[in-house]
């Protein structure tokens, strides 16, 4: 049944109509007009859809927009600025990480969450957090580089 | 600058004439063509057609001295387009900076072939250079003219020419011809695509004076990626537009017979396009396409379900008719002689599943047609081809399609993007409106082109001393081109197919490329049908490295096979035969990286559960040659192989960027291992299961080897041949050849998942 949503996203509260069950990414990408995240799978498997819901990594293309309610939405856009960047959009440049850049949602905003709670991880712990993460490229190598970077750089 | 001031600016200008070409057009109204102007490229002048013939195809000096680089290819995530920049800015002799370079838009660039066979610099940045050094030397030209001076006395810095014994006599190229279009013909050899190749009078750069050809120059499009702001395919918007998405059978060869509209009538905007065996929805929201696509009833046609049972399908490839053999290579003496009289004989047989391309994100196009023209904004590796297929499909002239490249969610080759193209194309002819498809997880894994599954049988014959004397290699197969690798023409897409088109499939595979010298050798391949001839989920066509994986993982096996039932050292074997100098270079260069121990295989120190081996294997592809020496741990308990050092020694002529190659071989070794260890295409006799990431699982982050170690064998003097996928190709082998020297025991089938290796290894 559609309804009326308001959604706290990147600071900005917008009201979006929408069907109860639709997910979340859809309100983002289509009627916030957030071209991040993206459709990947649907079924929270690969992570190319992840947002910050009150800065915990979610899947956005399986949680129904009315299960927001009144958290607060951060996506990739939300998480820096070329002005300024996100320690970890820092490391990704530096790296040169992404091929298509379609996974890097997943990746950057999963590790954000862990890297701020997680002072000077080992690398099982960076690889044990990104698990289950997809990159079809194969850009994994670098991927792991800019997260320790991207750690060295939060202290 | 205005088109007004530029057009002023220029007619007070006299005709140029470099070279006996006209140089710039003045022609006046001043003539801009939308789409070129669409890169803000302020170019006045009357544009000369966008035909290969044409210098003004490829490159353009604007007005603020920048220059574009109009390229026919695209960047499917290896910096083809640094690449490309490096390579227009060495010959122009302007700042890379200046140099912006603008992809595959199919109305701003001429037919170079797309994302093709690792082409992009050995086809494509070929035919950028010569372009660019014929840009510069009509520029020159201009400048002597304009000056006074002799051309050869004359410089070029920074895009400022430059009398040599008079530095106060210096021209800008902006001033010479900044916004105006060049007017220079080629000697277009009148061929499209990768063979594309029209240089002008111009000789390129002698290597040993490239300055930014080599430079470890960085991707500007990582930035816009990180910090969200790129539009990919999946992002474009228009006004008006809709939501599609496709409707595909459960049993595959179904096709609809009763499609009952009043079941999705509650969802706003929600309609059926049906036509024969296509069947989508489209509706204004993107969530109710999707909730259509999901409530729509529909009856299927009693299709006798298509495939074998998976566990036959070897036995179903080894029992098929052959629908074309080919020899080919290098063949030498009678091989069938041979055998006959050899003292002794090695045997064995291999086999490849299919695999899917599983791109990160299923494929999307948007489709609009507005006025007499249609638009296609797609992640296709061939927009030109696209075109060509969309023109082909709406019964439309060519020149009326203009297809726009995006960055796609990933793409390794002929993957579901071109389909998506063709499937919004009808989608939007039929409801009149723009229509942007994207389709589901379970399509973009289930119904994308596979990689063909395959089997090899490799022979050898040894006389009494161990010496291999004959060598016979036979592939039977799918084919590589059931479908082709391109949307240029219907029966080639899921479109045309479902449409009712008359079918074409084509037939293809290879033979591996090395260059080992037996006294008689025979190299040949074979195809056989497709399982199902239309509208397939098991369609074949090219996945990176179109057949070079299951090829060479055959071959590399192989010649280990041999190295060791003769007692002999892996890289000892291969140097005794390999006839070509680059090829024995990348194999000692790889072997000397690696610290490899002479030493037969396998290994016979190791107890316990825990054992590790290595193995190397080498591989050539279109002029590159990579050899790779593979180290794997494998738990004989659980089955689990890690895949934990790779060292690459990797020749490709000369380099462009030497870190855009390192990234490019790290993701195909990654991608390579990933291929070998987990990925299979499932299937049961009805259709394809593997439908997302649990059915059709990848390498994990926790799996991802320890290290990847490059060795770039730089040769400037010889013309750069591809890098983006021959480092894939010998991967395979090196691991299956480590797992044997870890546990003496051959695995000749992938991939080398848990299962399959304890099984193998009990």
């Amino acid at each position: 049944m559609t309804q009326k949503y308001s959604l706290n996203v990147n600071g900005k509260v917008s009201t979006v109509e929408a069907d109860d069950d639709m997910p979340l990414l859809y309100a983002l990408r289509n009627d916030l007009g957030l071209n991040n995240p993206h459709f990947g799978c649907g079924l929270a498997q690969c992570g190319a859809c992840t947002v910050h819901l009150d800065g915990q990594p979610i899947r956005s293309c399986i949680t129904p927009v009315s299960a927001v309610g009144d958290s607060k939405i951060t996506t990739l856009a939300g998480l820096g600025t070329p002005e300024k960047p996100h320690p970890l959009q820092t490391a990704y440049i530096e790296e040169q990480v992404p091929q298509c850049g379609y996974c890097i949602n997943g990746w950057i905003m999963t590790a954000a969450a862990f890297l701020r709670d997680k002072k000077k991880p080992t690398d099982v712990e960076i690889k044990s957090a990104l698990e289950g993460l997809k990159c079809r490229c194969g850009t994994h190598m670098a991927i792991l580089r800019a997260v320790k970077r991207a750690a060295e750089m939060m202290g | 600058m205005t088109k007004h001031q530029n057009s002023s600016a220029f007619s007070r200008r006299t005709i140029l004439k470099a070279g006996g070409a006209l140089v710039v057009s003045i022609g006046a109204p001043v003539s801009f063509d939308v789409a070129r102007a669409a890169d803000n490229a302020t170019l006045a002048g009357t544009q000369p057609p966008l035909t290969p013939d044409q210098l003004s195809s490829y490159i353009a000096v604007k007005a603020d001295g920048s220059v574009a680089a109009y390229f026919g290819k695209m960047d499917m995530g290896h910096g083809i387009g640094v690449a490309i920049g490096q390579i227009v800015a060495e010959e122009l002799d302007v700042p890379f900076n200046a140099v912006k370079v603008f992809m595959a838009d199919t109305a701003t660039s001429v037919n170079q072939g797309g994302a093709s066979g690792s082409t992009g610099i050995q086809d494509g940045g070929k035919q950028m250079r010569v372009a660019a050094a014929e840009a510069r030397r009509v520029l020159v030209a201009m400048a002597a003219d304009k000056l006074g001076v002799a051309d050869d006395q004359l410089t070029v810095t920074d895009g400022v020419v430059q009398a040599k014994a008079d530095a106060t006599k210096t021209i800008s190229y902006s001033d010479l011809v900044g916004g105006n279009y060049f007017n220079v013909q080629l000697d277009w050899n009148k061929k499209y695509g990768n063979p594309l190749y029209a240089p002008g009078k111009a000789q390129p750069k002698d290597p040993k004076d490239h300055k930014i050809v080599g430079q470890p120059i960085k991707r500007a499009d990582i930035a816009p990626k990180v910090f969200a702001q790129e539009d990919y395919c999946t992002d474009v918007k228009v006004p008006g537009m809709v939501h599609g998405r496709m409707i595909r059978p459960a049993v595959a060869g179904a096709v609809p017979v009763k499609v009952d509209d009043s079941s999705i009538a509650d969802i706003p905007g929600a309609k059926v396009v049906w036509d024969n065996g296509f069947l989508g929805v489209v509706a204004d929201k993107e969530w109710d396409a999707i909730k259509a696509s999901r409530q729509l009833k529909v009856e299927w046609s009693n299709a006798t379900p298509p495939f074998p049972n998976q566990n036959a399908l070897y036995d179903h490839i080894r029992n098929a008719p052959v629908r074309k053999r080919e020899v080919e290579g290098k063949q030498a003496g009678d091989v069938d002689a041979a055998f006959k009289t050899a003292a002794r004989v090695i045997e064995a047989e291999y086999e490849w599943p299919f695999q899917s391309h599983a791109s990160m994100g299923p494929a999307c196009s948007l489709v609009e047609i507005k006025d007499g023209k249609v638009t296609c904004w797609s992640g296709t590796q061939k927009s030109h081809f696209v075109r060509a297929g969309l023109a082909a499909l709406l019964n439309v002239p060519e020149d009326t399609v203009h297809v726009v490249w995006k960055t796609g969610p990933g793409s390794y080759g002929r993957n579901d993007a071109d389909d998506a193209a063709m499937d919004a194309a009808f989608l939007a002819k039929t409801v009149g409106k723009p229509v942007r498809v994207q389709y589901m997880r379970d399509q973009g894994t289930g119904w994308d082109p596979k990689g063909p599954a395959s089997i090899h049988t490799a022979r050898a014959a040894l006389d009494d001393a161990g010496n291999v004397v004959a060598y016979d290699f036979l592939s039977k197969a799918f084919s590589r081109v059931d479908v082709d690798t391109n949307g240029s023409r219907p029966y080639d897409t899921l479109a045309g197919q479902t449409l009712g088109v008359d079918l074409k499939s084509g037939d293809g595979f290879g033979i591996p490329a090395e260059s080992y010298e037996f006294a008689n050798k025979r190299t040949a391949w074979e195809t056989i049908p497709p399982l199902l001839d239309r509208a397939s989920p098991l369609r074949s066509s090219h996945l990176r490295d179109p057949v070079g994986p299951q090829i060479h993982f055959a071959s590399e096996s192989f010649m280990d096979e041999v190295a060791a039932a003769t007692n002999q050292d892996a890289i000892a074997f291969r140097l005794r035969y390999v006839r070509d100098p680059r090829d024995a270079a990348v194999i000692k260069a790889a072997a000397d990286k690696a610290g490899w121990q002479t030493r037969p295989s396998p290994r016979k120190d190791q107890t316990g559960d825990k054992v590790s081996g290595r193995g190397i294997a080498y591989a050539q592809r279109n002029g590159t040659r990579v050899a790779v020496v593979a180290e794997v741990d494998v738990d004989r308990r659980s089955g689990k192989i890690w895949a934990r050092k790779f060292t690459v020694a990797h020749d490709c002529g000369q380099i462009i960027n030497p870190d855009g190659l390192k990234m490019a071989i790290e993701g195909n070794i990654v991608q390579g291992v990933s291929r070998t260890l987990w990925e299979e295409v499932k299937f049961n006799t009805k259709t394809v299961t593997s439908v997302d990431w649990m059915t059709y699982p990848i390498l994990d982050i926790t799996e991802t080897p320890g290290s990847i170690e490059s060795v770039l064998l730089n040769h400037p003097e010889i013309a750069p041949s591809g890098a983006g996928e021959p480092s894939t190709r010998p991967v395979a082998a090196a691991i299956a050849n480590a797992i044997f020297d870890a546990t003496g025991v051959r695995i000749r089938r992938v991939p080398f998942s848990p299962d399959n290796v304890k099984s193998a290894l009990s």
